[in-house]
Formats: C-alpha cells, sequence, structure tokens
C-alpha cells in the first residue's frame, strides 16, 4: 500500500472560462491518491467543470478558456505535446446519466482494451469477465453479453460504465453525480462500489447531496461560485469546519 | 465478433485485400487483357503491401483520418465552385455573341436560326412555378395541420409513411400519369369550362397541376417534421390559459414551426422550378409567350430536355442550355441564401 | 382541412392507382427478363431487362461512391473536427446543391462530356451525374442524424482514451447508423428515379453495358423513350417500366423501414 497521503493530483492557479464567463477561479486543490474525494457545492458552481479539467474534456466545447496548471503524477497534463488520448486513459469518468456505447454489453467493456491493448479473443475476454465481476453485473448479464446495452436498467448501465471505466486500468475515475439519475438501490450499489474501489483507484466524486459525501468522502472539497472555499479531509471538514460559507452550507442556511 | 484487436483486423484485412487486388491484377490481365486495370490492381497491391511493413500506429491512425476527411470536404467545396465556374465557362460563348438583356428579354427561341431569346420561358416558368405553388402550399400545410393536430392516431400512423413513399416516387412517374390522366381531363374538362375550347391538354396548367402533386408530400412531410418537434409543454401551455385548438394551432403551431414551414415551402418551390421530365412530358414544348393557361409552353429545365439532343449540331445550343442550367443554379442559390437568412432570424426571435 | 387531406390523399392515390392498374397487366415474365430489342420501340418483342440492369449500374456505384465521400464530410463538419461557422457554411453549400435540379447536374456532365469531345453518353458519365446529385442528399442527411448523438456519449469516448477517428468510426458511426441507412436509401431512392440527369449523360442501348465508355439504357429514361411513341401497344410498356419503377421505390422504403428499425437496437436514448 503507497502512501495514503501521496498527491495524485494537483492544480495550480487554475481558472477556467466559458465564453468569457468565469467559471473557475484560482483553483488550487490536491487529490490525494487512493482515495475517495468528494467535490461538493451548490449546483452550477463549477464542479462539473473542474472535474472534466482533469481529463482535458472541457476542450473538446466551445469557447473555453484554460490557464493554470493541472499536475498528474508529477506531469503538467495542460503543456503542449502531450498526447491527449492517453491522459485520458488514465482516468475514467462516470457520467451523471449513464452512456453505455452503442454497441453489446460485452462489446461495452472490450471497447478500451481493443484500442489500447493487444489482446487476443481469450484475454479479452477473460478481462470483459473480471471487470464485470468487480462490479458486481457478472451474474446478472453473463447469459446476455451480445445483447444491446441499451437493453439494461439505468443502474445497471452505470455499472456498465464503471465496469468499462476500469477496463482499461486508469489510476483516476472520475464520477460526475453518478447516483442522481438512478433509484435509491441502485445508487446505494454504485455507493458501494466506489468504496469498494478507492483501493485500487483514486475516485472523485462530485456530488451536491451533503449526506452522500458525508458516507463515502475521505476527502472534501467544497466549491461556491467557482472558489475553493475549503479543503480537508473528511473528518475535519464536516466536524470542525473553519470557513464561515461552509459553516452555513452544512447547516443548510445557504445552498 | 471477430478474435483480432484493432491493428490485428487492420493488418487482417490489408493482408485480404492485398491478396486480393493480386488476384485481380492477375486477372484483368490475363482474362480481360485490360493493361489499366492491371496497373490500378498492382498499384493497391503495392500500396497495401508497404502498408504492412509500416506499422501504422494509433496516432497516425488518426491523423491520416482526419486529413482524409478533411480533403474530401475540401474537395466538396471545391466541386461546388467547380459547378458554377464551369456553368460559367460554358456560357461564356452563348454571352459573347448575344448580350445578356437581348437574351433575358428577347421572346424568340429559334436555334436552328441563331436566335436564343428566353423571355418567354422565364415567363412561362414563373407562371407555373406560381400557379403550382398557389394550389400546393395552402392545401398542404391544411392538410399537414390535420394530420399533426386533428387525426386520430391510426389515421396518422398510415398516412406518414404513405407520404414519405411518395415523396421517393420518381418524377417520370408523376409525368406518366400526368400524360395519361390530367392531359385529357384539362383538353376535355376545365379548359373548355373556362371557355377556352382549342387546349390540347398539354399547357402551363397541366404542368402547374401536376408539379403541385409533386410537391404536396415534401411539403407535408417537412411540416409534419417541424410541427412534431414542438415541445409539448408549450402546446399544454397554450392549452391551459384557455385557448380553443384551433387558437393554439393559429398563435403557438405556426409561430413555432414557422421557421420549418418556411423551409418546407422553400424546398417544394426548389423542387417544381426546377422540375425537369414531369414538366417536359405535359407542358407542350413551346416557346411561347402564353396567351392562355390551357396553352402550350416551355419553362428553363424542360427547355434544356427537349432541346440537349441538337446539341451535336448547333454547338452554341449547347452554350445556350449551360446558360440556362447557370440560370437554374442562380435561382436555386438565391432562394437557399433568402430562405437561410429568414431561417436564422426566425430562429433567433424565437427560439424553443 | 379535411378537404384538403382528401384531395392530397385522392390525388395521390389517384397517381399510385393509375401506375399500377395499366402497368400491372402490361408486366410479364417475358419483359421483365429479355433484353429490348431492335423492335421494342417499334411494338415488338423484347422486354427492359436492360433498363433494369442499367439502373442499377448506374444507382449503385453512385450510391457507394456519395455514400463514402458522404459519411467522410458528414463525420468531418462535427465541431470535434472542424469549427462550426465553418461547418455550417459547407451545409449551406450543401443544401444548395441538394436543390440545385438534377438537370443541372446533367448539363454540367454534358458539358465536360462536350470538352473532351464525347457523344452519345456513357455509364461512365450518368455514375458521376448521379453521385454528384445523391451526395448533398446523403451527406446532409447523416449530418442531420449525427447531429442527434448526445455529446455526453462522444464524452464517454473520450474518457476512454479514444482518438477523434476512432470516436468517430467507432460509436458515433455506430450511433448515428439508423440515419445513415436511410440516408443512403433516400439518396439511392433519388439516383435510381431521376430521369433528367440520365437523359443528358448516358445515351441509349438495346443490349447490358459492359464498360464504363458504353450506352445504357435506364428505367426513366426509357419510360420517356416508350411515352414518346405513337403507338398504344408501346406506350402501354411505359407504364409497365413505371410501375416496375414504383415497386423499386416502394421496396427501398419497405428496406429503410426493416434496416433502421433493427440497427436502432444498440441505440442508445
Amino acid at each position: 500500500m503507497e502512501n495514503p497521503k501521496t498527491i495524485q493530483i494537483e492544480t495550480k492557479a487554475l481558472n477556467v472560462a466559458i465564453h468569457n464567463n468565469q467559471v473557475l477561479k484560482n483553483i488550487d486543490i490536491q487529490i490525494p491518491a487512493k482515495q475517495l474525494t468528494a467535490i461538493i457545492g451548490p449546483s452550477g458552481c463549477g464542479k462539473t467543470t473542474l472535474l472534466k479539467s482533469f481529463n482535458r474534456l472541457l476542450e473538446i466545447q466551445d469557447g473555453i478558456k484554460i490557464e493554470g496548471e493541472i499536475v498528474v503524477d508529477g506531469i503538467n497534463i495542460m503543456s503542449s505535446g502531450l498526447n491527449v488520448p492517453d491522459i485520458r486513459k488514465k482516468m475514467g469518468l462516470i457520467s451523471q446519466k449513464p452512456y453505455p456505447l452503442p454497441m453489446s454489453i460485452f462489446e461495452n467493456v472490450a471497447y478500451g482494451l481493443r484500442i489500447h491493448h493487444d489482446k487476443n479473443q481469450k484475454e479479452l475476454a477473460e478481462a470483459v469477465q473480471n471487470c464485470l465481476q468487480e462490479v458486481g453485473l457478472w451474474s446478472e448479464v453473463k447469459d446476455r453479453l451480445h445483447d444491446p446495452a441499451s437493453r439494461l436498467s439505468v443502474g445497471q448501465q452505470q455499472r456498465l460504465c464503471l465496469a468499462r471505466a476500469i477496463a482499461v486500468q486508469p489510476e483516476v475515475i472520475l464520477c460526475d453525480e453518478p447516483t442522481s439519475a438512478l433509484d435509491p438501490i441502485a445508487a446505494q450499489q454504485i455507493e458501494k462500489l466506489l468504496l469498494k474501489l478507492k483501493k485500487d483507484f483514486t475516485v472523485i466524486l462530485v456530488t451536491h447531496t451533503l449526506r452522500q459525501a458525508k458516507r463515502v468522502a475521505d476527502h472534501v472539497i467544497f466549491l461556491y461560485f467557482g472558489k475553493v472555499v475549503e479543503q480537508g479531509t473528511a473528518a475535519e471538514f464536516f466536524n470542525n469546519p473553519k470557513n464561515p460559507e461552509t459553516k452555513a452550507y452544512l447547516a443548510g442556511e445557504i445552498s | 465478433m471477430s478474435p483480432s484487436t484493432l491493428n490485428d483486423l487492420f493488418k487482417n484485412k490489408v493482408v485480404l485485400g492485398g491478396i486480393v487486388s493480386l488476384l485481380l491484377s492477375i486477372l484483368s490481365l490475363f482474362v480481360l487483357n485490360n493493361l489499366v486495370f492491371f496497373v490500378v490492381f498492382l498499384v493497391i497491391f503495392i500500396i497495401l503491401l508497404l502498408f504492412n511493413f509500416i506499422k501504422i500506429t494509433r496516432k497516425l491512425y488518426d491523423t491520416l483520418g482526419s486529413r482524409l476527411m478533411l480533403f474530401v470536404t475540401a474537395s466538396i467545396i471545391f466541386l461546388f465552385f467547380l459547378l458554377l465556374i464551369i456553368l460559367i465557362q460554358g456560357s461564356l460563348r452563348i454571352l459573347s455573341e448575344e448580350s445578356l438583356p437581348s437574351l433575358l428579354f428577347s421572346s424568340t427561341w429559334k436555334p436552328f436560326s441563331g436566335e436564343f431569346g428566353l423571355f418567354a420561358v422565364i415567363i412561362d416558368t414563373l407562371i407555373v412555378t406560381a400557379i403550382s405553388m398557389l394550389i400546393a402550399v395552402p392545401i398542404s400545410l391544411l392538410s399537414a395541420i390535420y394530420i399533426a393536430e386533428y387525426a386520430p392516431k391510426k389515421f396518422k400512423n398510415i398516412v406518414r409513411p404513405f407520404i414519405d413513399v411518395l415523396a421517393g416516387v420518381p418524377s417520370v412517374v408523376f409525368g406518366l400519369c400526368a400524360l395519361l390522366v390530367f392531359v385529357p381531363i384539362v383538353r376535355d374538362d376545365i379548359a373548355p369550362f373556362f371557355g377556352s375550347n382549342i387546349s390540347s391538354g398539354f399547357s402551363l396548367f397541366t404542368a402547374a397541376l401536376i408539379l403541385a402533386i409533386m410537391v404536396f408530400p415534401i411539403i407535408i412531410s417537412l411540416c409534419l417534421e417541424s410541427f412534431n418537434s414542438i415541445p409539448i409543454a408549450l402546446k399544454e401551455a397554450s392549452l391551459s390559459v384557455g385557448a380553443t385548438k384551433w387558437e393554439t394551432v393559429k398563435k403557438v403551431i405556426f409561430r413555432a414551426s414557422g421557421p420549418g414551414i418556411l423551409a418546407a415551402i422553400f424546398l417544394g418551390f426548389g423542387r417544381a422550378f426546377g422540375e425537369t421530365i414531369a414538366v417536359s412530358m405535359v407542358i407542350g414544348n413551346q416557346e411561347l409567350i402564353p396567351s392562355s393557361l390551357f396553352g402550350p409552353g416551355q419553362t428553363l429545365a424542360s427547355l434544356i430536355a427537349s432541346n440537349y439532343t441538337e446539341v451535336s449540331s448547333i454547338p452554341i445550343l449547347a452554350s445556350a442550355l449551360i446558360f440556362v442550367a447557370l440560370l437554374l443554379f442562380i435561382v436555386v442559390l438565391i432562394f437557399n441564401l433568402l430562405g437561410y437568412l429568414v431561417l436564422r432570424r426566425a430562429s433567433k426571435r424565437w427560439k424553443y | 382541412m379535411l378537404a384538403s387531406v382528401f384531395i392530397v390523399m385522392g390525388s395521390l392515390i389517384l397517381i399510385v392507382g393509375v401506375i399500377v392498374f395499366n402497368g400491372a397487366p402490361s408486366l410479364s415474365l417475358q419483359i421483365l427478363t429479355q433484353t429490348s430489342e431492335g423492335g421494342f420501340y417499334l411494338g415488338a418483342g423484347g422486354g427492359f431487362l436492360n433498363a433494369i440492369v442499367g439502373s442499377l449500374l448506374l444507382a449503385l456505384p453512385a450510391t457507394g461512391l456519395a455514400f463514402i465521400i458522404g459519411i467522410a464530410i458528414a463525420l468531418y463538419l462535427q465541431k470535434d473536427f472542424l469549427n462550426p461557422s465553418i461547418a455550417n457554411f459547407i451545409r449551406i453549400c450543401l443544401d444548395i446543391l441538394w436543390g440545385v435540379p438534377s438537370v443541372v447536374y446533367g448539363v454540367f456532365c454534358l458539358t465536360i462530356m462536350i470538352a473532351i469531345g464525347m457523344t452519345g453518353g456513357s455509364v461512365l458519365f450518368g455514375i458521376i451525374a448521379l453521385t454528384l446529385l445523391e451526395i448533398p442528399i446523403i451527406t446532409r442527411s447523416i449530418d442531420e442524424s449525427i447531429k442527434m448523438v448526445p455529446a455526453g456519449l462522444k464524452e464517454t469516448a473520450y474518457s476512454l482514451g479514444s482518438t477523434k477517428v476512432e470516436t468517430a468510426m467507432k460509436v458515433v458511426r455506430r450511433q448515428a447508423m439508423p440515419g445513415i441507412i436511410a440516408g443512403v436509401l433516400l439518396g439511392f431512392g433519388r439516383g435510381i428515379g431521376d430521369a433528367a440527369s440520365i437523359l443528358l449523360t448516358v445515351g441509349d442501348s438495346n443490349y447490358f453495358p459492359t464498360s464504363l465508355s458504353d450506352q445504357t439504357a435506364a428505367l426513366p429514361t426509357m419510360i420517356l423513350n416508350l411515352v414518346s411513341m405513337p403507338d398504344q401497344v408501346v406506350q402501354n410498356k411505359a407504364y409497365a417500366v413505371a410501375f416496375v419503377l414504383l415497386m423499386i421505390v416502394l421496396l427501398i422504403s419497405i428496406i429503410t423501414r426493416y434496416l433502421t428499425k433493427k440497427s436502432s437496437k444498440h441505440i442508445i436514448k
């Protein structure tokens, strides 16, 4: 086991503007490796933007201006000349609404393996099975691996997305409110999975429900109107908040 | 699914393609005795052979793929201008012999004696297009509204596919029907009714009639599409403040789908204006300034169809026909740009 | 309102009815399976198999070419590759090309044929004319269905480390599949039924074309040739040809429905 305090992602003076609208202002954060970091804050405060800047997904939108550094494993991923797909490969993304790829369940998980690794059919099948077992989907789908992924329930689709993300062996899993489209039972499954996955991956969870952050987070970053108000370990954040805005937010006075 | 990864798959396809092209080149040399095909397939074989030795990395694949798509896209823009340039180039000859005003405003079209006045044809084209649109637009709009808003679901489910199929029926089929049905009807019933007893049935009116029918499915299916894209909440909002159904249709649906309706009408206009075959089958093909709607005429497009066979005997006729095609192109261009501007203004104002 | 529906439906049913009732009786196995003979236009024997084959030989390669070109452009028009304002400019150009009457494409090819000293017509220029006619139709149809691909789906593909081309070819293409199929078949339908562009470029022939420089018969032009003959028996053959053309259009529509339904089972909503 690595030192839990190892820093996986660090941003330095990160500024993001979308159509000249400053969304993130001077973000300086550190995200510890192999822990579950929750990014919380009210809707529209830039949580998703921050998350998507980690794997350079922001730049496929129009009118985006990014300044500052994002250091992952000691490399500034914003510097030019890097192969962007390689950066993204390190970071799996789980979005709000599950987006299975328009292919079969098997092909969904195999997609990343096919583009990144040379594997023969047998290795591929094994890897797919492992990933599906990891997210607890194997027993549910093993007889219909070649059915379209779109036929799964939403909860199953979200777990499939998780399996697909871990199949490419990322270092970080970025989750953008992964439970907000799900029913309570499916949401609980995902939460449990995230807790399990943080042993092997750095998990970053964007959420706007405080209770979820309280249940699962090791480390919390509180964003308010594009600024980092407070960051620290979960225990300290929830029990002993320093900033008055944090206190107000925790008390439910601002949202 | 195939067992290979992307690279394997690509290589396999390369190997397969190589073998096939080698076989084809041998085949074309010995069986077809065709040297051109032999060389083409041999070149393909050599390229594929080279591919086998160069490892295609994902990055290279990405770059090559993007470049190829860029190339194709750029060449389509090139084609657009090439079309214009070739048509202009081809019309230069007629323009050097006849002035533009005499081409457009003289009404004697006698290619054999070197007279190329298009005025009569232009007038006929305007009349035919205008009448067909006058018939088609109101009828199609009302039908579209009925189908979208009033018709029972069962009726809708039968009518929509039917309309879609008919939008794809070739114009020559419409022309044939017009020839069989409308020409006699116009000759025996409609023309006498309007007091014109000498009509042969091959007339401007017949052409306009068949054009209107051809345009029905186009306008209706596009209108239905734009009605369907109106959010239900919008209709509910109108109905919930106590508007009647017809008021809702008038005030909400027409406005919200205004740009779509306009686009449909423009497209219908383009189709009617440029239709060649169906018109040339029933219009009578005479370049005259019409004295009556039930007399023969000629539109720009049908002029090309009925004169092209003579281009080898009268070289300047070719240039004149190219000029006519250029006119068609330019009118379509202007109407499209106009439509685009209207749509842009409208969609800025009514955004849902 | 109801009256206008009746007018529309009535006239359209009339068109179909006329072709079916006049065409079906004149149709026989004999004229479907024989090529036209010298006397075909004069009322004597022979069939129009050569026109069916000719039409397919024109429309299939044209659709294939237009499809390859169209899908490349449509994928490239995504904002992943191309600046949206340039893409919109190209869309306008394509819309104009879509609206250009098909006879203009015929004249375009005829101009080139005259310039290179070719007379009479050839399969090659027929294919070129139809390809030009079909490119805007197929491209814009595919483009519209690609526009519907949710942004989140593309983000998903990128976040798995796909390159742009991989995302376009493996994910976007699959999601847009029903639209692609519909677009291609729409283009094919327009291509096989279009008479004006073919009329000026392919000439006529009583035989199967054997090379690209041969003249050929095609269904739409054959109808025109047949109805221009004075003999009633010959004119009736035109309805048989039109009936076949109508059946082809119907078949295309049925195939489109079947294939789009089949290919949409993987689609993510």
